[in-house]
């Protein structure tokens, strides 16, 4: 089961601890992780289910290609960092 | 010490309370783009605008003492995900009749009006105003997107709905939104070509206000300039020559005098700033025939502070004003804008203050 680390910063408005989740991509595991936490997913994913514009998700140290339709793959081993691009003050 | 009105800002929102002082903020950090709440009732709802995570809503069912986040309005799934629209902002929020406090309308970036009976667990969008949105084009003002920015219900109509869009005129329903119908007949957009000038799909009204005693009367602050109805909307009449300037972006009317309200002006597009760098608000009480210069109490040295359109709000009694800055200056004035009494000079950036009516 893929590895998944959220961003401390996300941390501070839902509850989302580090967790293993099954999946070959990216879409499958964010299935599998909303299935039981669905406020969450509006925290990461728009209305279209869209990787939100501002967010930033890298499986195994690389950034993923595909923000629309998720459909970069992961391995079992695989480690998803969810983070936020830096913007603002 | 009960609270007074709510403060929305870049940074949290915050409650003014009667003896004038305000709370630490709740949402602390998160700018909260609008929020709703009345005198006689305990729920009250806060619109947050969380950037990277996207929009929120939370509700307080205990008039702002706790919060608990509930659903915020979604854009419907687009059978291509690269197509779909999805929710930027809550701009406007207005409880839908009077006497229930979970009954409400709220407008959004990138356009469109939602609906919740059941105090936002669940929202509709409203579909036959979304498909002359999808149809006209509308093109948003100051954002990316178009964008519904204020909500007038028509006291004791509830199904009569007036809502103003930039960049779409000023939009009414009278059935409680299956049909709707343009308004902005009489508006004028001199920055338009020439041709389009008058066309009312095309109308930026900043801001629409309605007199609640007589709501044939409503107020447009408008990119052009100022403009007035006073026939529920069929017409509008532009008000010239105004001093320092017919720019500006906020608009509040008295509640039982619908001839009286204020404005804050500014140079438009160039610098969105004060007039020579002196910040004043304007009054008429003649229906726009004239108006005077107010800035008792107001900065004398150079003021960079806009006024956004949700910054000034009138109380239910016509007698108090509380006006909010860019620059974080929240200003009361007990006296119908004769003069002013500055609250805070160091609040965040303010979207918008609202009195509990």
């Amino acid at each position: 089961m893929a590895h998944i680390i959220f961003t401390e910063n996300l941390r501070r408005h839902i509850n989302c601890p580090e967790q293993h989740v099954d999946g070959r991509t990216l879409a499958e595991v964010f299935n599998n992780l909303f299935s039981s936490q669905q406020a969450l997913k509006h925290y990461i994913l728009d209305d279209q289910e869209r990787l939100r514009r501002h967010m930033l998700i890298s499986i195994d140290g690389k950034k993923i290609e595909d923000p629309v339709y998720l459909s970069d793959p992961v391995r079992p081993d695989s480690e998803i960092y969810i983070i936020q691009a830096l913007s603002g003050g | 010490m009960s609270t007074l009105a709510l403060i929305c800002t870049r940074k949290g929102l915050f409650q003014l309370s009667h003896d004038l002082t305000l709370s630490a903020p709740d949402f602390a950090g998160v700018p909260v783009s609008m929020a709703l709440a009345s005198a006689n009732n305990p729920t009250w709802y806060a619109a947050l605008n969380h950037g990277h995570f996207g929009v929120k809503l939370h509700r307080s069912d205990n008039a702002g003492k706790s919060w608990q986040e509930v659903a915020a309005p979604h854009y419907p799934k687009h059978e291509d995900a690269s197509q779909g629209d999805s929710l930027e902002l809550i701009w406007s929020m207005e409880f839908a009749r009077s006497d229930n406090d979970q009954i409400l309308w709220a407008g959004t970036i990138p356009g469109g009006l939602f609906y919740s009976d059941n105090g936002a667990r669940n929202w509709q969008l409203n579909q036959p105003l979304w498909q002359h949105k999808t149809r006209q084009q509308w093109f948003g003002g100051g954002f990316d997107h178009a964008g519904i920015h204020s909500i007038c219900i028509q006291p004791g109509k509830p199904d009569l709905v007036r809502v103003g869009v930039s960049c779409a005129g000023v939009w009414q329903t009278e059935d409680g939104g299956q049909n709707w119908q343009n308004k902005a007949q009489g508006m004028r957009a001199a920055f338009m070509p020439p041709d389009k000038q008058f066309d009312p799909n095309i109308q930026d009204p900043h801001r629409m206000v309605q007199c609640p005693a007589d709501p044939r009367h409503l107020w447009v602050q408008h990119h052009n300039g100022i403009f007035k109805s006073s026939d529920s909307s069929e017409s509008w009449q532009e008000i010239e020559n105004k001093q320092p300037s017919a720019f500006g972006f906020a608009v509040a009317v008295h509640p039982e005098d619908p001839l009286c309200a204020w404005f804050v002006p500014g140079i438009k597009d160039e610098c969105r700033m004060p007039v020579d760098g002196k910040l004043v608000v304007t009054r008429t009480r003649d229906g726009g025939e004239t108006f005077e210069t107010l800035d008792q109490g107001l900065p004398t040295e150079f003021s960079g502070d806009l006024i956004y359109r949700h910054g000034l709000d009138i109380n239910s009694n016509g007698e108090q004003l509380l006006m909010g800055s860019t620059t974080g200056n929240l200003w009361i004035s007990e006296n119908q804008g004769d003069s002013w009494q500055c609250l805070s000079n160091y609040l965040p950036p303010i979207y918008a203050v609202r009195f509990l009516k």
